[in-house]
């Protein structure tokens, strides 16, 4: 059982190092893939299967083909030359060690924690249920009672989101003809027909 | 046999360091990669899903269910953060042509 917990672990610190060193991007974004999945193995040994799913359909889904599709649309020249990694290696290694130090100095205080019963309780609730408990269940009781507003914000970041990306990235080429809607309904009707005396064999100069 | 508990059976511990070990690798791969943007873009996901697995941990070991609700606007937060980063890069893309990191040094294009 546990040998689920190190199969997991070690595949994703593996999977996260080799995003960070590959020189194709195609493979970084492929190895990110592979660390989202394996953590989402961790979730659902932590009983947050829900969460798990999620990850998967969100992060997976989502944002990994997010950045491949970016990945692909942008040339990007696989790096050649390794002389400034190998020149920040030493610092970068220094500073991971001393975080790593830092935060396991500060977990040190603890006693270690057994794992109980993965589904022991919900949140403060005094009614005991029996019967089948899923984390989407338990997850919905209170997401959309006691932490609505939260939720209702959360539409609200995707929201801005999605406004912002599309202002962004949206642009408009002059070369193709556009239908101006607000030119349409606006014009006169002095203006639209116009009698014009064309004299013979000659031709007219009509403006667009 | 019987002080070496800690390798079978799976504590609070196992899951905080590796989520600490996750976050060390991201800010690594921050600093020390002068390649392109969308590795930094890949380090801060994977800090943000390190964060993740600290809050799921809590949750499942404290029995406190605000945890995983919280990991849910996480995952929302990083989303949406993801989608503005890369709009962000390809309008960056379209004005200088590359996504070198030490190309980005000029503050008026």
């Amino acid at each position: 059982m546990s040998a689920f917990f190190y199969l997991f672990a070690f595949f994703s610190i593996f999977a996260a190092t080799m995003v960070i060193s590959v020189r194709n991007s195609v493979h970084g974004v492929l190895y990110l893939i592979f660390t989202f999945l394996n953590i989402a193995g961790l979730f659902i040994l932590l009983g947050a299967e829900y969460i798990a799913l999620t990850l998967i359909i969100v992060y997976v889904g989502a944002v990994a083909v997010l950045f491949l599709f970016v990945v692909m649309m942008l040339n990007i020249e696989m790096e050649a030359v390794r002389r400034s990694f190998i020149k920040y290696f030493p610092l970068g290694i220094i500073v991971v060690l001393i975080f790593i130090g830092l935060l396991s100095a500060a977990y040190m205080k603890q006693n270690q924690y057994k794992l109980n019963h993965p589904n022991t309780g919900t949140l403060i609730t005094a009614k005991i249920e029996t019967g089948h408990r899923s984390n989407i269940k338990e997850l919905g009781k209170i997401l959309y009672t006691d932490h609505f507003l939260s939720f209702q914000l959360c539409g609200l970041i995707l929201f801005a989101a999605m406004l912002g990306a599309i202002v962004l990235t949206l642009s408009h080429s002059k070369k193709v003809r556009r239908q101006s809607i607000k030119q349409q309904t606006m014009r006169k009707p002095n203006e639209t027909v116009q009698l014009v005396d064309v004299p013979s064999k000659a031709g007219l100069n009509v403006k667009y | 046999m019987e002080q070496a508990t800690w390798i079978t059976d799976i504590s609070m511990m196992h899951y905080l360091y590796l989520a600490v070990i996750l976050f060390a690798i991201g800010i690594a791969g921050i600093f020390l990669n002068r390649r392109n943007l969308i590795t930094i873009l890949m380090s801060i996901e994977i800090m943000l899903i390190a964060v993740n697995i600290n809050f799921v941990t809590f949750s499942t070991y404290y029995s406190n269910l605000e945890a995983q609700v919280f990991t849910i606007f996480i995952l929302t937060v990083a989303a949406a953060e993801a989608a503005i980063g890369l709009a962000i890069l390809v309008a960056l893309y379209r004005n200088i042509n590359t996504i070198d990191v030490r190309k980005i040094n000029k503050l008026k294009g």
